[in-house]
């Protein structure tokens, strides 16, 4: 692989370059665990996972701070790693435990942290584009400078919640950013049997939106488009949607046979595309960071998700009688 | 002649069958085919989540549909297409999508030929998975058949086994009026004897699995088969129970229930959703306003509680309606 140029308008210190590879690593590891823990028998539910995605999270939250607040979907691991949420908690919930983030009520499709601004996984494809959208206007009512951000695929770009969205978000000029991960698939069906459209970016038109496109796989690239929509965003010159083409490697679920797809496709993204090889390339032929840097943070990686899964292992399950709290806030 | 399907084979066969016999029977639905059906190499059509949509396409090109990710969409066309002429099979991943998609039920299906003064017929089957059990959570595991069985205008029929499945399928697609078909996830996992060929359950009546003359144990969906592992642990310590599958729960075969209750003078109604206005309730009702007389003891209701169902196994093993619970609730009757 050749390497490509890292684009001008991204500086970033080694600090900074260091936490984005961390950060993609982190998400790479704890998913690559987890898909270890299901195959197993140890862990269930239904996991969808974001490995191959993750320089889209990750080029976008670096942006964020403790103002602003992510919505995600069912693909949401990335999401909470990149906004700053612990693993530990994260793989506590994973294996029902009562020190899980959600108390083992939520699961996968339901992980949240509001102390991150991490507004929730979502089951329902669409339904945070609104919930990202009311943040936004959130931040906006209270002058917060907080910006709203849905995380979300190309199939829930088909919803009426996301046109809905879109329209009133732009009507109010709302500080949000509404990130596209098109990945080519939704569940089993490619994104072209079911949208006339060639890129999702195109329905922003109809709102009067600004609208980007971003390599997915490129955090570089990613993270320069963000920034401008974000910075856009907090001026208050009202909402973006960024589209980032890019791949799922693994299946939609854990579990998934991928009869339905070929394997030269998935063969080409993984060998040709892969965000994490794609930054390492750059990184160390710019000089700007060593392989042996990279490699003591994939070590610090693995140890973290180890200690994760001990302690998850070994925590306590929620108490039965929990399922009837919660429901509401007095009781 | 009869072999042992799944649930999900049962379905598929009720399918064909509806679209052999009816031209105008059409499906429409998230990856209903999906991906491998360009003639990729090593690629397969995935035939729906569970597979089972599988083979329909090429069966019946053109009358398989595979939609965008757009509920509101899939249940709207639907409802207008089957006013129209057609008789669509929409399907609805999970029950718990109806969410994003309740007005083409509640407002259009349920009410066009009210409002018309009976002059429109909305000839719609909605097939949705509900129910829990698989750690899919708060959003995937929902059991709203109260919900629609609670829309005058709408049907909802919720098979208990594969052959089940496959006639009242058969039924609903062919009704007149529009029917939500639930397939419980309980039952989507079982395997059961299926008769070949066309063949239809009547829509609205009960079916009486077990009879005992000691109590009546009133299940639907997956819990019939907890209402009849109840009464087979009741039969050792001499209690026997009558097991009433009610297949419908909108209409309701009341006849069905009274009858038992006037036998048994007791009566337990096991049901998988939460308690409030839910067909629990329904059955319970049933039984003070038109059976007050045979009863021995109060009508007892196993549900799951009021609240979403969680995530983790032993929350939602807690909150799932079970044997143990049917089988102490008998024996508090005395
Ligand atoms: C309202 C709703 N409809 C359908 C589903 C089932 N479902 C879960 S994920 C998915 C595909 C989503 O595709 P996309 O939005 O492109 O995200 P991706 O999975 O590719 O990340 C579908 C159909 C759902 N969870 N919610």
């Amino acid at each position: 692989m050749c390497p490509e140029p890292i684009p001008t308008g991204v500086a970033l210190s080694r600090e900074r370059l260091l936490e984005a590879y961390r950060t993609m690593r982190r998400i790479r590891s704890f998913e690559e665990k987890l898909q270890e823990l299901v195959l197993a028998g140890k862990m269930a539910g239904f996991l969808h996972l974001y490995v191959g995605e993750e320089a889209v999270a990750t080029g976008v939250c670096m942006h964020l701070d403790s103002r602003d607040w992510v919505t995600s979907t069912h693909r949401g691991h990335g999401h909470c790693i990149a906004k700053g949420v612990g693993v530990a908690g994260m793989m506590a919930e994973l294996f029902g435990r009562a020190t899980g983030l959600c108390k083992g009520k939520g699961g996968s499709m339901h992980i949240a942290d509001m102390d991150h601004g991490m507004l929730g996984a979502n089951g329902i494809v669409g339904a945070g584009i609104p919930l990202a959208t009311g943040a936004a206007l959130t931040a906006k009512v209270k002058r917060s400078g907080g910006v709203g951000v849905a995380f979300f695929g190309d199939g829930a770009s088909n919803q009426g919640q996301f046109h809905e969205s879109l329209n009133m978000a732009q009507n109010w000029k709302l500080p949000a950013l509404y990130v596209v991960e098109n990945n080519g698939w939704g569940e089993f069906t490619p994104t072209g049997f079911v949208v006339p459209v060639a890129d999702i970016a195109e329905r922003a038109r109809s709102y009067a939106m600004n609208a980007l496109i971003a390599d997915g796989m490129d955090f570089f690239d990613v993270f320069e488009k963000a920034a401008e929509a974000i910075a856009r965003a907090r001026r208050g010159d009202g909402p973006t949607l960024l589209e980032c083409k890019t791949y799922r490697f693994s299946g939609h679920y854990v579990g998934d046979t991928l009869a339905y797809r070929s394997k030269e496709e998935a063969e080409h993204w993984k060998q040709r595309r892969d965000p994490l090889e794609r930054f390492e390339h750059r990184v160390v032929e710019a000089g700007l960071l060593s392989s042996d840097a990279l490699r003591s943070a994939d070590g610090e990686v693995a140890a973290q998700i180890a200690s994760a899964v001990a302690a998850a292992e070994a925590a306590p399950l929620p108490d039965p009688t929990s399922v009837t709290s919660d429901v509401y806030v007095n009781g | 002649m009869s072999r042992l399907l799944s649930t999900g084979q049962a379905i598929n066969e009720a399918l064909a069958i509806a679209m052999e016999t009816d031209p105008d029977v059409i499906l429409l639905g998230e990856d209903l085919v999906g991906g491998g059906t360009r003639e990729v190499e090593g690629t397969d059509e995935m035939g729906g989540v569970l597979g089972t949509t599988k083979g329909l396409e090429k069966r019946f090109p053109g009358r398989v549909l595979d939609t965008p990710i757009s509920e509101m969409g899939i249940l709207g066309t639907a409802v207008g297409a089957a006013a129209t002429g057609l008789r669509p099979v929409a399907e609805l991943m999970f029950m718990d999508f109806l969410g994003v998609c309740l007005d083409p039920l509640l407002n259009q299906a349920a009410k066009l030929r009210y409002m018309f003064g009976g002059k429109a017929r909305v000839p719609l089957t909605v097939r949705t998975v509900c129910g829990a059990g698989m750690r899919a959570a708060a959003q995937h595991s929902q059991s709203l058949y109260w919900m629609t069985a609670g829309i005058p205008g709408l049907k909802t029929v919720i098979p208990s086994n594969p052959a089940e499945a496959k006639g009242l399928l058969l039924a609903a697609i062919r009704d007149d009026d529009p029917v939500v078909f639930c397939e419980a996830k309980g039952v989507l996992m079982q395997r059961g004897e299926v008769p070949e060929g066309d063949f239809t359950i009547a829509i609205g009546r009960a079916n009486v699995v077990r009879t005992g003359a000691d109590v009546t144990l009133v299940g639907f969906g997956a819990t019939v088969s907890v209402a009849l592992a109840a009464a087979d642990a009741l039969a050792k310590e001499g209690t026997h129970a009558e097991v009433i599958d009610l297949r419908s729960v909108a209409p309701l075969d009341e006849e069905t229930i009274l009858s038992s209750l006037e036998k048994t003078g007791r009566l337990v109604v096991v049901d998988e959703s939460t308690p409030r206005c839910s067909i629990a309730s329904d059955v319970a009702a049933l039984c003070v306003d038109r059976g007050f007389d045979f009863l021995n003891a109060p009508v007892r209701r196993i549900t799951a509680p009021h609240s979403p169902v969680p995530f983790a196994a032993i929350l939602e093993d807690a909150f799932r309606p079970d044997a143990a619970r049917v089988i102490a609730a008998v024996r508090e009757m005395g």
